[in-house]
């Protein structure tokens, strides 16, 4: 499945685009190509075995018929992997996208990531009100039904939280897999009322300037948004993939505000408040504020920075020498869409652009790749992106030297994948 | 900015019920049932810096004590030492030499947000049990176990949001970059 078709003409020499075995891109345009590696990285173009090709028993036998919902084939069981629980705090904690087995750019809604300040509110949305007040004209109450007969919209848009990668600025993780070091972000198809149209609909006193936001979970987490971002491109999200948002993601409602921090966009949104200034909540004081070296603390650190990872091959997978890889993973920034990606394989020293085989759209993931042979010798496969507003992602040291250790929060830094000579990838910084 | 109110067209958006129709071209449904900011009493927990928000009420440290003991020390320890780095909530410098320990004392610019954060989310096992008054108290308690107000000084709407916190300077806005 992932080989490519017998007979093909390869001159490897001649396609090189980058040192240390990165190919044409036609090398994969031109291979058939199947499902993602799972325990390996899997040769695009390997040695071809004779094969015999029967019809298997699964064709001869009739199997199951329809059912009322959809289940996984039992050989992909993909899985979130959950961390930082407090067994004091069960309710706390976040889990990972399983990056390193997606392909495509949409993030199934079982599979997105999560982060909860006080778990899942059991929410009846019989029972949950939206209320918007303080600075306008009519404080209104909304409810869940009559918030579905509004005119909505959908836009595909990532969702990052800002501590993700947040590891690879103290150093150490050399287990780490895409999942578990930068497996906070997911994409999806977000439907929903834009904010504009309700906040207009309680109308603006002049001297509205910020909003706070207050989830119904147990935490009632709450986030102030300026004003300007509420009235340009944040939803009210009611659909998440095209069914209601599931109760992770803050079913039945949630605030989503496109390539800010991922904290912002608050779950089970019950409460708007229209103020003068910010709330200054917990939750933008002690946390999701970035701490300089000279001790003062960035506040309102909201859209994430452009960002690409390679997500395969990754942390954990085993390549052969001699195979020819399809390197691949995805990119995407809070400024705007993926202009380019370009990968590396000899630790960002010479680099070759990668195709971008998805979409391009503004504030959502695009999925790149580029085919790379490898010769047995070490590398550090790398990807580097730049935005539609011109801005390249940046190294682990052109982070640290601006933003230094203390911090954790938004690093948007170039994630280096270092391969041994016995073919191992393993989280390396170099 | 959406533009969509020009694009909308007379047609169903049919979700779980029926909808209503949107009847012309201009026409945004507008279902926001109108309140008074006096319903929102026991709905709005925000407690802002300026002392909006705050409720009636008052409380010391000395009251708070007890409470503390009973309803946060398992999971803060009875000094407020913590049992991870989630749960200190005294303590640090932020000049200290090596990585210094943010805590309500050493990090946070606002005493508001103290009342705010317990009243809405603390004990973390039993979230908004506690009445205003046990929140003052409490809350009293906190800021006295990182030396900001005296024992026996009473919190109340006026008082707690005029704390002055060690590192109130120590934050620059960045909301400009949008
Ligand atoms: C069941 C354990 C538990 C109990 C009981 C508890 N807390 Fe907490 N508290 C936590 C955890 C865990 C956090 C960190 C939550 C997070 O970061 O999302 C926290 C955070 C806090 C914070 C914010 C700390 C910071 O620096 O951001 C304050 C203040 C606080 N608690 C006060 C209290 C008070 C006052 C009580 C008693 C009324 C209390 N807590 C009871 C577990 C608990």
């Amino acid at each position: 499945m992932t080989k490519s078709s017998k007979g093909q003409n390869i001159e490897l020499d001649l396609d090189r685009v980058a040192a240390n075995g990165l190919l044409s891109r036609r090398h994969l345009l031109s291979a058939a190509l199947g499902g993602a590696g799972l325990a390996m990285a899997r040769p695009v173009i390997g040695q071809e075995p004779g094969i015999n090709l029967e019809i298997p028993a699964w064709s001869k036998t009739p199997g199951p018929g329809t059912s009322p919902y959809g289940n996984r084939s039992a050989h992909a069981q993909l899985e979130r992997q959950s961390g930082f629980g407090n067994p004091l705090y069960p309710g706390g904690g976040a889990s990972r996208s399983p990056l390193q087995h997606l392909q495509g750019t949409i993030t199934p809604n079982s599979l997105h990531f999560e982060r909860h300040h006080a778990g899942i509110p059991a929410i009846d949305p019989a029972g949950h009100k939206l209320v918007i007040h303080g600075l306008v004209h009519q404080p209104l109450v909304f409810d869940y039904e009559d918030l579905l007969k509004y005119q909505m919209v959908s836009k595909i848009y990532f969702l990052e939280c800002s501590g993700n990668s947040g590891a690879l600025l103290y150093g150490g993780n050399p287990d780490g897999t895409a999942q578990s070091l930068h497996g906070l972000v997911s994409c999806a198809e977000w439907t929903g009322i834009p904010l504009s149209a309700l906040l207009e609909e309680a109308g603006l006193l002049p001297e509205a300037r910020w909003i706070a936001a207050v989830g119904a979970d147990a935490a009632s987490m709450g986030r102030s948004i300026p004003l300007d971002k509420a009235m340009d491109d944040s939803l009210l999200a009611l659909f998440q993939n095209g069914e209601p948002v599931r109760p992770e993601q803050g079913y039945p409602m949630r605030l989503f505000n496109p390539g800010w921090e991922g904290n912002t966009s608050v779950k089970w949104l019950t409460q708007i408040k229209v103020t003068r200034n910010p709330l200054q909540f917990r939750d933008e004081t002690s946390k999701y504020t970035d701490t300089l070296p000279d001790r003062t603390s960035l506040q309102f650190t909201f859209p994430m920075d452009v960002k690409s990872l390679i997500t395969s091959p990754s942390g954990q997978m085993r390549v052969t020498q001699g195979d020819i890889y399809r390197v691949t993973g995805i990119a995407w920034s809070g400024a705007g869409s993926i202009r380019r990606v370009e990968v590396s394989a000899d630790g960002g020293q010479t680099w070759g652009d990668a195709l971008i085989e998805s979409q391009q759209l503004d504030k959502a993931l695009v999925r790149f790749s580029i085919p790379w042979k490898w010769n047995g010798a070490p590398a550090v496969l790398q990807s580097r992106a730049t935005d539609s507003a011109g801005n390249v992602q940046p190294t682990r040291d052109a982070v640290i030297a601006a933003k230094g250790t203390i911090n954790r929060y938004h690093n948007p830094c170039i994630q280096s994948w270092g391969v041994n000579t016995a073919g191992e990838v393993t989280n390396v910084y170099v | 900015m959406y533009t969509f109110r020009r694009m909308l067209k007379a047609s169903t958006l049919a979700a779980f019920s029926a909808a209503v129709l949107v009847s012309t071209a201009q026409e945004q449904v507008k279902l926001g049932q109108a309140i008074t900011e006096v319903s929102l009493a026991k709905f709005d927990l925000i407690a802002e810096p300026s002392g909006t928000g705050f409720p009636a009420g008052s409380g010391t440290a000395q009251q708070g004590r007890t409470i503390f003991e009973n309803r946060c020390a398992a999971c803060h320890g009875s000094k407020g030492e913590g049992n991870s780095d989630a749960t200190v909530l005294v303590g640090g410098n932020m000049q200290s030499a090596a990585t210094p320990l943010r805590t309500v004392g050493s990090y946070w610019p606002y005493a508001s947000t103290v009342f705010d954060f317990i009243r809405r989310a603390m004990p973390a096992n039993a979230p908004k049990s506690l009445t205003d008054e046990e929140t003052y108290q409490v809350a009293a308690y906190v800021l006295y176990l990182n030396g900001l107000v005296a024992e026996d000084e009473i919190m109340n709407a006026q008082t707690l949001p005029q704390v002055r916190m060690p590192n109130a300077e120590g934050f620059i806005d960045q909301s400009h970059i949008q």
